[in-house]
């Protein structure tokens, strides 16, 4: 099967796979610059994986890799989510996120972002995730925002 | 303007110092492949980063001029994006609302061509500790 090049080349009916969309969507721009790739799914959920690497780290002496990366997994991890829920993808804008730090990640641990999707409205999809580095229970982040449908519905 | 010293994430990413204003430095980043989001769009992380990048310096040009030697640890952060960032330069600049002893409250905002026009704001607060 050929990969279509962007997200924005899907038919219509096309069923949203989060598996194979992140394939893409980890390839290029700032996920890609990330490093960002596809850990799991499950049918309002999505998990991306930020691998520790020097050149996010945000504290120069501990070696702490910096919130900004965390923001943009939790955006694109909790984003997925939104379209895993819908069943489609939905051009959306994120509205609002709200990150709380728990701790310092771990330095040269891979930062796992689990996104839900615990409320789709026509066009405003309601989300919230934690971020780990190796223990779900111990989390280093976690999020709550909001994505607002910028073409057509999620529902 | 002095003192900006920005951490291996923001120089990785392209991010830099524009000018200081009224002591609060505003930082930019051009548009790259590094900061590209859906097709001809910023991402919103990379903004956020930004502003947070900001917020921090501007807290830490606060915190030097009136000489005292913190440990910065991030509580949270809330973002509120406006516009969507489009192929080009972008700014932030971060503003102190209210540095206590032990937590400070700074505001960031981010824009690109018309400073009028902001794109997303950001609000931080930020743990202080004595540095040893």
């Amino acid at each position: 099967m050929t990969e279509p090049k962007s997200l924005q080349d899907l038919p219509p009916d096309f069923v949203f796979d989060p598996a194979r969309a992140s394939k893409m969507m980890t390839r290029h721009g700032h996920g890609g610059w990330l490093g960002l790739t596809y850990h799991a799914h499950g049918p309002d959920w999505v998990e991306l994986a930020l691998p520790w690497r020097e050149e996010l780290i945000g504290v120069a002496e501990t070696g702490v890799i910096a919130s900004g990366p965390i923001i943009s997994l939790m955006d694109n991890a909790t984003s997925m989510s939104v379209w895993t829920l819908s069943g489609r993808f939905v051009p959306h804008a994120t509205l609002d996120l709200r990150v709380d730090y728990m701790r310092a990640a771990v330095p040269g641990r891979t930062v796992i972002g689990h996104g839900e999707c615990y409320k789709l409205t026509r066009t405003i999809s309601f989300i919230r995730g934690i971020a780990h580095d190796g223990d779900p229970e111990d989390p280093v982040a976690h999020v709550i925002g909001t994505f607002m449908a910028t073409h057509g519905a999620y529902l | 303007m002095n003192g900006t010293v920005l951490p291996p994430y923001a120089t990785a990413l392209g991010i830099d110092l524009d000018h200081d204003e009224d002591g609060n430095p505003v930082l930019f980043v051009d548009y790259s492949v590094r900061v590209a989001g859906r097709p001809g769009y910023l991402h919103g992380g990379a903004m956020s980063g930004l502003m947070e990048m900001a917020a921090i310096a501007a807290l830490r040009a606060e915190l030097d001029r009136r000489g005292e030697a913190m440990k910065l640890k991030p509580v949270n952060v809330q973002v509120e994006f406006m516009r969507g960032g489009t192929e080009q330069r972008t700014f932030a600049m971060g503003k102190v609302t209210r540095a206590g002893r032990r937590v400070a409250l700074v505001n960031a905002e981010c824009w690109q061509d018309d400073r009028s026009k902001p794109i997303a704001l950001a609000q931080m607060k930020v743990l202080l500790s004595p540095a040893e």
